[in-house]
């Protein structure tokens, strides 16, 4: 049985993979690169390694020996040869990738972390996490209730074994001070309530691509932040042009239709799975609709504040509204929400990302109030 | 101890690392006494991550290294067959779930280590109780890292590990410094041969006394310099000079002479592993393989000396230069009368049935490192035969392509590669670098330039062991270049 002696070694490393990710943080969200390495619990993210600086070749003009067949020219194919470090034969020189994986929840304290989001705070009284000490190791000081009594005899047994100290005949083991041993704990935070997010998307044919793809990286990081805050999490996909429809994940981020705008449409169908599904006294509710600011008039617009003041609103834990810049849209939506809802109303968050750059900010606006 | 090394072989195992160590020695083969321990897979990774010595000082890169051997393994991707230290007794461990033929195989495979280990010279210098010393160095940095904070320490151990490769690999055998002179207090001059006046001329031409006298004043300048000679062993340069704390120094100390330790195998990997497969190959056919082993043996060691078109793989190289050097000297094939041989015909069934082969390699394998042994034994024939090339990167096709198959560039890439263990050589020039005790470190560019973002982390790393100023002179794209870091910024210029 071994001691897991490398377990500190390796935290320690992953300790300092955090701290890349952390610095890289922001490049990570805007240009989107995790998204798709994502499995069920975990992402896997690419880093350059994380080497020892030392004096070393530069590795392109280097070249080296191989072995086998091929004319004079022939590529050697790409991924070959493998990368290394360049220096023993047999080695050839490249660019280390080191693909660190990293456990959803991980990504989402270090996103907690480094924009300082605030722990969400339940809607109504239920506590939405509990709280459990779990013993994860030992330590040489400690209170001496959580002496663990085998480990330190073991120590004991040890060092007077070593010294000479020990006596088979007359077995008796003191320890010393150095020889003690306690547990300790981290205090872990499980998630209790559940939540429900509610991404709602136009569709229309002024969203091109990019805004999609802008929506696409914002709702990957919301969803990866608020699932390490609740014990369940359900997401539902509502698109839209003039009228509203449910669709899945994949769709929701592929569809493209043409046509106009009717952003009530999208509400009145979130209202109604809201009063069908989500009761809002059992669920906390996050719908998140993201646009480029067109709607078909002002009726239309009116139509959804009202909507919004009078039933939404009331039912959710707090309404989101990104506005992604497009080349065709007036962007006049974000204004009239403004105008409606005053900025100090905390129920709905409204936000303006005019490029990838800009997401980061956005992440920060919609879950810096920690609602 | 963590890894109860002593964990007693299963019976089976045991009397298989019985019966191929007597077949070992009746082969010739001689080694330190082995200890096999058998290991489940993630206590293997563990133990590989610590490069074999499981109480080594706590470090993140051996996390790191765990991290990745533990993923391949994880998927399949890959799985550590033999890992063996170079200690007495030699430790070699075998991985539980392998069947009982990659065991054999592995035994095998683990003597012609162990012997290589015992009688390559390159080795003699080695510290053959390291598992030990490995374990002190381990306690002596945990209580470093105790008293002085695991950051602090951990911080300075990257600094000395970032400067690893800056030892002088030779100077165990060299004697590179001399005893300090006495001081003489006669003031030293060219003294003159005596002679007649009107014979002076002669007897002391004034040429030759000049010269004497240029030589005797670039004596005595170059012993005003700091170091005397260049020195190659920067780490020891540090350790003697640098305004260290005393356990910075100890740490110092403590991974140079790890350094010094793992050198050797990384100056011997293409013989050490050629003789440990040859040996392996030799065993396994001619004593220890049972008829219904042989598929599954030809198709383990068909594996082990695959290689990639991109990559030399140090164990095939090996194996077969060991067989050529072999059968070259079975035959007589070497001297002079075959040196000037240029019938094709009559080279081809070159005979003297002399039977020499396995002295020559048992001597090859005592004095010889990766280096000599390519520069003395490769042949043309054998570049050919191998289908040996020098690859190069092609902007064009954006991808390494095929350079040449000449056996003259093949065999000059290949000693590049292998020469300074594949390190670049530097050294420091001065000490006392305009006299304001700035570091003045000189790179001898060999064709490739060094790798500039991480020289100047380097340097970082000295100036924060040296505490003054770093410069390194080097060749960036041709021109002579001098980068620098005096603690804030770093700077270069041109020579």
């Amino acid at each position: 049985m071994g001691t897991n002696k490398i377990g500190r070694d390796h935290s320690r490393f992953k300790q300092i993979v955090r701290g890349k990710i952390k610095k890289e943080l922001r490049r990570y969200i805007t240009q989107g690169e995790l998204i798709g390495r994502q499995g069920n619990k975990a992402v896997s993210i690419p880093l350059p390694q994380i080497q020892l600086p030392k004096f070393r070749y530069g590795s392109k003009d280097k070249g080296g020996v191989g072995q086998g067949e091929g004319e004079e020219g022939d590529p050697l194919g790409k991924g070959q040869p493998q990368p290394g470090e360049g220096g023993e034969a047999g080695e050839a020189p490249g660019e280390h990738v080191l693909e660190v994986e990293i456990d959803l929840d991980e990504l989402a304290e270090i996103l907690g972390e480094e924009l300082a989001l605030p722990k969400i705070e339940p809607k109504g009284k239920k506590a939405i996490s509990s709280e459990k000490d779990v013993y994860t190791g030992i330590h040489r000081q400690g209170p001496e209730s959580l002496r663990h009594f085998k480990r330190t005899f073991k120590a004991a047994l040890l060092r007077e074994i070593a010294s000479g100290t020990y006596d088979p005949d007359n077995p008796i083991v003191l320890p010393i001070r150095e020889d003690k041993r306690y547990r300790s704990w981290k205090t872990q935070t499980t998630p209790e309530a559940n939540a429900v997010i509610l991404y709602m998307m136009d569709v229309s044919g002024s969203m091109g691509h990019e805004q999609k793809e802008m929506v696409r990286i914002e709702s990957f990081w919301i969803d990866t932040w608020l699932r390490s805050q609740y014990k369940n999490i359900e997401s539902r996909f509502i698109v839209h042009d003039a009228a509203a429809k449910e669709v899945d994940r994949h769709t929701f981020f592929h569809l493209r239709e043409s046509g106009g705008t009717k952003i009530s449409s999208a509400y009145e169908m979130c209202l109604r799975m809201i009063n069908d599904e989500f009761p809002s006294d059992e669920w906390n509710i996050y719908p998140f609709h993201f646009s480029d600011g067109d709607n078909w008039g002002g009726d239309d617009t009116r139509h959804c504040i009202e909507l919004l003041d009078k039933e939404l609103l009331p039912k959710v834990n707090v309404f989101c509204y990104g506005q992604v810049k497009s080349a065709y849209g007036s962007g006049q939506f974000i204004k009239d929400l403004r105008g409606a809802f005053p900025e100090t109303d905390e129920r709905i968050i409204l936000s303006s990302i005019a490029s990838r750059d800009e997401i980061y900010d956005s992440i920060k606006d919609f879950l810096g109030k920690g609602k | 101890m963590a890894y109860e090394l002593r964990r007693s072989l299963p019976r089976e195992l045991a009397e298989a690392a019985e019966r191929i160590e007597a077949l070992a020695i009746d082969y010739g083969l001689d080694f330190f006494p082995i200890c096999f321990e058998v290991l489940d897979g993630d206590e293997l990774n563990e133990v590989a991550a610590y490069g074999g010595f499981p109480t080594r000082y706590p470090h993140w890169k051996w996390g790191m290294e765990y991290e990745q051997l533990a993923k391949s393994y994880e998927y399949g991707l890959g799985k550590i067959y033999e890992l063996v230290i170079n200690n007495d007794p030699v430790y070699a461990y075998l991985m539980r779930s392998n069947s009982l033929l990659d065991q054999k195989l592995v035994m095998a495979h683990v003597c012609g280590h162990a012997d290589f280990f015992k009688h390559n010279l390159w080795f003699g210098h080695t510290n053959r109780k390291m598992m030990d010393q490995m374990a002190n160095h381990g306690a002596r940095i945990r209580r470093y890292a105790e008293r002085h904070g695991h950051d602090t320490v951990e911080k300075f151990i990257d600094c000395c590990l970032s400067i690893e490769n800056l030892i002088d690999i030779h100077s165990p055998f060299i004697r590179r410094r001399g005893e300090p002179k006495p001081e003489d207090e006669e003031p030293r001059t060219v003294t003159k041969l005596r002679s007649k006046e009107y014979m002076d001329r002669y007897v002391n031409p004034p040429e030759f006394m000049e010269e004497q006298q240029r030589r005797l004043d670039e004596e005595i300048a170059r012993e005003k310099r700091f170091p005397v000679e260049p020195e190659r062993d920067v780490m020891y340069f540090l350790l003697q000079h640098a305004p260290l704390e005393r356990w910075q120094k100890d740490v110092l100390g403590m991974l140079r002479e790890e350094a010094y330790y793992f050198a050797p195998q990384a100056m011997t990997k293409i013989m050490n592993e050629g003789w440990a497969s040859f040996w392996h190959s030799r065993l396994m056919t001619e004593q220890i393989l049972v008829d219904a082993e042989v598929i599954d043996y030809a198709d383990l060691h068909a594996g082990t000396m695959a290689s990639s078109r991109g990559q030399l793989n140090p164990y095939k190289l090996g194996i077969e230069l060991f067989r050529n050097i072999e059968e070259r000297w079975n035959k007589g094939q070497f001297g002079r009368e075959w040196e000037e041989c240029d019938n094709l015909e009559e080279r081809r069934t070159w005979d003297k049935k002399l039977g020499l082969g396995r002295e020559k390699i048992f001597q090859v394998r005592k004095i010889y490192n990766d280096v000599l042994f390519i520069d003395e034994f490769m042949t043309p024939e054998f570049c050919a035969e191998q289908k040996l090339f020098t690859f190069e990167y092609s902007r064009q096709a954006s991808d390494y392509v095929i350079a040449t198959r000449e056996f003259e560039k093949v065999k000059e890439k290949l000693l590049d590669q292998l020469t300074n263990w594949g390190n670049p050589v530097i050294w420091i020039e001065d000490g006392n670098f305009e006299n304001r005790g700035e570091l003045y470190l000189k790179h001898r560019h060999d064709g490739v330039d060094l790798r500039l973002d991480w020289a100047r982390d380097v340097i970082e790393n000295l100036h924060t062991v040296w505490s003054r100023p770093i410069h390194l002179e080097t060749l960036v794209e041709e021109r002579a270049r001098v980068l620098s870091y005096e603690g804030q910024k770093h700077s270069e210029r041109s020579l």
